[in-house]
């Protein structure tokens, strides 16, 4: 397919068809309302094709289930609040391992809060946001681009380790028009769902559940789920690192605030390129790259986290440094998206800061 | 390079349209471009803006924090957007339905009067492209010709009865802005 220029949410969306998502179940709220505008015209060209503006979140993210359950690749897609209403839903799915696809376009809150672009989520996204003893893949993209290829990958992702996944973005990627290149459909046909209820006709009867009244049974349970974790936080952790290489202060920084955060830096690069300063933008938040960050320690001393929150991934930063460097933290909560020149600004203060005590 | 543009103007003036039209033209060129429209509770009849980052490298921020062009089809726009604009910007505005009597000192300003012009052209829907036309040949940021060229693809199948329409009135406020002396 050519280069178009494309929503944020109509790219996640359109990815999803390409990926073979068949089913959508949503209920509006903005900022992503044209996400389910564009599913709603464009499954009905899709053979198979399934979309319900639902009568509630709780609805909605039941139906994703009930297709899963069924063996179809299902979205649903929603803004902090909605997302809220759906965590008994995701608890549930991951509970009963089934694949999800999830796209959460963040807004400020907490409560109703705003319909401006925050990254306030984080923490429920990444703890796994619902009750229990459980954590989802959360994808953190930074572009129009990003967003179509996640979203292409998160259903593979989702299938693989039968979980939900969530693309968490935030009011501006979503609201944004920018080129992309949507991936290419799949040829090779989905692979085979030995779990799904799908009609038990000439074999034994399947059950997909979430209750587990043994106890011995239920902790089995809860380990084989955390080696599943395990081995995702092996296999698919995912960053990028931008002028790391020679980084004595990195900023850490994911979606739009790491363009933001990436803009600032080249903008102190080029006023002093003696300036030793990175990024490392996580794209996996839940895994969390906390290897890379602690390998980053060779070079680094100082850390930058900036988050349009009050400080919410500095915790995971803190983790991972298991106590060494010096983590600052610079925020702008409530839907504020601070320019370059600002962030740069605050940058430059810790670095020269931190130039000062390393002479000493 | 890196220049931002604010397109601002009533709900139903186009200016969205225009904001999009520019940005697939840009793409067209391979230059990284976004664009963002306003978005906050907006009301129906109300005001409209959108902003448009071209840039020969990666964009950082697609908000307008500094642009360097302010474009406003009505005066609450110019009103409002004129303020954004850091000293040496350019304003350019609607001279049909904008009053420029109260205007910054330490900005550039253009009044095309892009209401006439298009009643002139026979349809009053087309003063957005009007702009975009004398834009393109004050900015310089785009080839016009080639946007010209590739208009079909820009605006897309749903435009096609109009295309004829929409490259007259490109021309019409392009040819108009050689003529402005500055």
């Amino acid at each position: 397919m050519n280069k178009q220029l494309m929503y944020g949410t109509h790219a996640l969306a359109e990815a999803a068809i390409q990926a073979g998502c068949t089913c959508y179940f949503g209920y509006p709220i903005t900022p992503q309302n044209e996400l389910p505008e564009y599913m709603a015209q464009r499954l009905t060209e899709i053979p198979g094709g399934v979309f319900i503006q639902a009568e509630s979140e709780l609805a909605a993210i039941n139906m994703v289930l009930g297709a899963s359950a069924a063996g179809a690749r299902a979205l649903t897609s929603s803004s902090s609040p909605g997302i809220s209403l759906k965590q008994e839903g995701i608890s549930f799915m991951a509970g009963m391992e089934l694949p999800a696809v999830i796209a959460n376009i963040m807004r400020g809150g907490p409560g109703l809060g705003n319909i401006a672009p925050s990254q306030a989520d984080y923490f429920q996204a990444t703890r796994g946001g619902g009750h229990g003893d459980y954590r989802i893949i959360v994808l953190a993209p930074g572009s129009v681009q990003e967003i179509a290829d996640l979203t292409f990958r998160a259903f593979d992702l989702a299938d693989t380790y039968r979980i939900p996944v969530m693309i968490l973005g935030d009011g501006m990627l979503g609201q944004l028009m920018e080129p992309v290149i949507i991936p290419k459909p799949r040829q090779e046909p989905l692979p085979e769902k030995d779990y799904i209820v799908s009609g038990a006709q000439g074999r034994q009867p399947r059950v997909i559940k979430s209750l587990i009244l043994d106890t011995r049974e239920m902790e089995e349970h809860n380990w084989k789920l955390f080696r599943k974790y395990q081995l995702i936080q092996q296999r698919e952790t995912r960053w990028e690192s931008y002028l790391t290489d020679d980084a004595e202060l990195i900023v850490i920084a994911y979606g739009t605030a790491a363009r933001i955060a990436k803009g600032a830096i080249k903008r102190l690069r080029k006023d002093d390129p003696n300036m030793k300063i990175g990024l490392l933008r996580p794209i996996t938040l839940w895994p969390f790259p906390t290897k890379a960050i602690k390998e980053s320690l060779s070079t680094a001393s100082d850390y930058f986290v900036f988050e349009m929150s009050a400080g919410q991934m500095v915790d995971d930063v803190l983790l991972s440094l298991e106590g060494k460097g010096r983590v600052h933290f610079y925020g702008r909560p409530g839907g504020i998206v601070p320019t370059p020149a600002e962030l740069a600004r605050s940058i430059a203060r810790r670095y020269y800061q931190m130039k000062r005590t390393r002479k000493r | 390079m890196l220049i931002k543009t604010i397109f601002s103007g009533f709900g139903g003036q186009g200016v969205l349209s225009v904001g999009q039209t520019l940005a697939r033209a840009a793409m067209l060129e391979n230059k990284f471009v976004t664009y963002l429209p306003s978005y906050g509770a907006e009301v129906r009849g109300g005001t409209a803006n959108c902003t448009v980052t071209i840039s020969d490298e990666e964009i950082a921020s697609p908000i307008a924090s500094e642009p360097e062009f302010v474009v406003a089809l009505n005066q609450p726009s110019f009103f409002r957007f004129q303020s954004l604009l850091p000293s040496g910007g350019m304003l350019l505005y609607n001279a049909s339905l904008v009053s420029a009597e109260s205007i910054r000192g330490d900005i550039e300003t253009v009044g095309i009067p892009i209401t006439d012009l298009a009643a002139e052209l026979g349809n009053l829907k087309v003063a957005n492209m009007v702009m975009l036309g004398a834009f393109i040949r004050i900015s310089n940021l785009i080839v016009f010709d080639r946007m010209i060229k590739h208009l079909p693809d820009i605006l897309g199948t749903g435009k096609a009865p109009l295309l004829k329409l929409n490259r007259e009135a490109l021309q019409r406020g392009y040819d108009y802005a050689k003529d402005i002396r500055r």
